[in-house]
């Protein structure tokens, strides 16, 4: 079964079109990164995939179920999960809170107002356990906004795998690491569990092509290349837009 | 470890400050005249006032500036109530609550689709549209006159509320009934939740949160508690009238939250004692209080910007 699957899915904002009749079928378990040079419609196609947008035309299946007109909560609840361009966590709050907040969402625990959270066992032992599991266990009561850009585009990613996703958007993971972190990512989010389908968007071609292994090409909103790393590096449209 | 622990304690200033306040607060009555029990009362009334505003502003991230509408509402409900011969308290604070969460119902089904400063306003025009109505319908409410001649109610067990010193009591216990209330509320994980909601909306809705359902329910617990302080007031003053729905007293609330600092237990309560007591005491040698309270402001908001609150929290 396919993940996602999206069928001739535009988007037009006013007289632009940043979505542009696209078809996409990515399979369960695949590594897909989408590059396209700024302005492609890279983040809108996550928008749309992920509910914060909704599409003028086309439709959007997610592990077979027609999600085009479904909210994102309920989205989330057939296991998608998301990161963000520009970090986007809770920055008043503690490590460890931040986290919890995934670990709340893994167990829909979000209504109860009668029973301190603190109460909750399992759910501090799972968070206790995603901190552990990322050696961020020192930090925990660090504020998020007194972390390092680093740590916090790491915390990003952990927040989004604290749901158990099946399936992941990445919005450019490693966008302003230094090339160490960008290591880091990389080495982590290639460790990730092969039952989840991760998508990634990409400005860095050496991420790219290391962690997918099918690459799509957007350019004006639409999908104009689409194959293995060797196939899309070979490919001549696709170096004339990089390259001019 | 030990010794860090018992340094910190004979540190904290709240309780070096505690054995001494909690002898005032119990011998009040017996200490000072009536005039500053009664002052007492209004502090304890509007500090649940301000900390169920802080659900949705300091908890929620949701300027309110309607936060009176609720308060007013079951004022006139305890009022009503009253004059109908029913002088039961519990009874009015349970029909005050309702009365509170129905309207923040409504009211939250056409604010919370707003943000930042339009739901500023929409808040403000909702709680406006309250105030014009009791201010109109004369018949019904009195109009500007208010309805006077609401005395004091009844709770059984023999204690007169016509005191004030026992009111004050009462005032104290359900006080801290709130407080104890408000604080579950807020650790729970629905306050958690609500935190989340303040720092980032899309992230929430990342998670799966629905974030529209979650401040709806905030914004009925807000206005519900709220209720609570309108009946006591009301109970307090004899008398209910248009001010008690009006914008002063909703920016009364939320200078109060700044004041001793939001998304804070005690904050709001400590900002609630400081206006009261300004305004009345101030007010006693100057008319000018409202510049000696405009010029607070400017110290606070430059010296501690999250309030007097976080700056004791810091000092342990």
């Amino acid at each position: 079964m396919e993940a996602i699957k999206t069928e001739a899915l535009s988007r037009y904002f006013g007289g632009l079109t940043a979505t542009n009749g696209v078809s996409l079928e990515i399979a369960e378990g695949d590594r897909r990164a989408i590059i396209g040079p700024n302005g492609a419609g890279k983040t809108t196609l996550f928008n749309l995939i992920s509910g914060f947008l909704f599409p003028s035309s086309g439709r959007i299946h997610l592990f077979g179920i027609d999600v085009t007109t479904t909210p994102i909560h309920k989205r989330i609840g057939l296991g998608l999960s998301r990161t963000f361009q520009v970090t986007n966590l809770f920055p008043n709050l503690t490590l460890f809170d931040a986290i919890l907040l995934g670990v709340q969402a893994l167990n829909h625990a979000w209504l109860c107002f009668y029973r301190p959270i603190k109460s909750f066992q399992g759910m501090m032992r799972q968070t206790e356990g995603f901190l552990k599991e990322w050696d961020l266990w020192e930090k925990k009561e660090i504020l998020i906004k007194n972390l390092s850009y680093g740590e916090q585009r790491m915390v990003e990613v952990i927040v989004a795998l604290a749901t158990r996703p099946r399936l992941l958007l990445l919005d450019e993971p490693t966008a302003g690491l230094s090339s160490a972190e960008t290591a880091l990512m990389v080495s982590i989010i290639k460790r990730l569990p092969r039952d989840i389908t991760i998508v990634l968007i990409e400005h860095d071609m050496d991420v790219a092509f290391e962690i997918a292994e099918q690459i799509t090409v957007l350019h004006f909103g639409a999908v104009i290349a689409e194959g293995t790393p060797e196939q899309i590096r070979g490919n001549p449209r696709v170096t004339e837009i990089y390259l001019g | 470890m030990k010794t860090e622990k018992y340094s910190r304690v004979v540190k904290s200033p709240l309780l070096f400050l505690g054995i001494p306040l909690l002898f005032l607060i119990l011998f009040l009555p017996s200490l000072v005249s009536n005039y500053y029990v009664g002052l007492a009362i209004q502090i304890l009334v509007m500090a649940i006032f301000a900390t169920s505003l802080n659900l949705l502003v300091g908890y929620t991230g949701l300027p309110s500036l309607g936060h009176a509408a609720y308060f007013g509402v079951a004022g006139y409900a305890a009022g009503f109530l009253y004059l109908a011969g029913m002088k039961n308290l519990w009874l009015m604070i349970i029909l005050g609550m309702g009365l509170g969460a129905i309207t923040a119902a409504i009211f939250g089904l056409l604010a919370i689709r707003a943000k930042g400063p339009y739901f500023l306003i929409i808040t403000l025009a909702l709680a406006q549209v309250l105030w014009a109505i009791a201010f109109k319908w004369r018949s019904l409410t009195g109009g500007d006159d208010g309805l006077p001649g609401i005395g004091r109610p009844e709770i059984g067990l023999g204690i007169n509320l016509k005191a004030d010193p026992h009111f004050y009591y009462l005032t104290w216990v359900i006080f801290l009934l709130f407080l104890l209330a408000f604080s579950i509320l807020i650790n729970s994980p629905f306050g958690h939740t609500l935190r989340g909601i303040r720092e980032s909306e899309s992230r929430m809705k990342a998670l799966g949160c629905n974030v529209w359902l979650y401040k709806y329910l905030a914004f009925i617990f807000a206005g519900s508690l709220a209720g609570i302080s309108g009946v006591l007031w009301v109970c307090y003053d004899g008398f209910v009238n248009p001010s008690n729905l009006g914008i002063n007293l909703s920016i009364t609330g939320l200078l109060m939250l700044i004041l001793g600092g939001g998304g804070s237990l005690y904050g709001p309560a400590l900002g609630a004692g400081i206006i009261v007591l300004l305004e009345n005491i101030v007010s006693g040698f100057t008319e000018r209080w409202s510049l000696c309270l405009g010029m607070i402001y400017i110290v606070v908001i430059m010296l501690f910007p999250e309030g007097i609150f976080s700056v004791m929290r810091r000092g342990r």
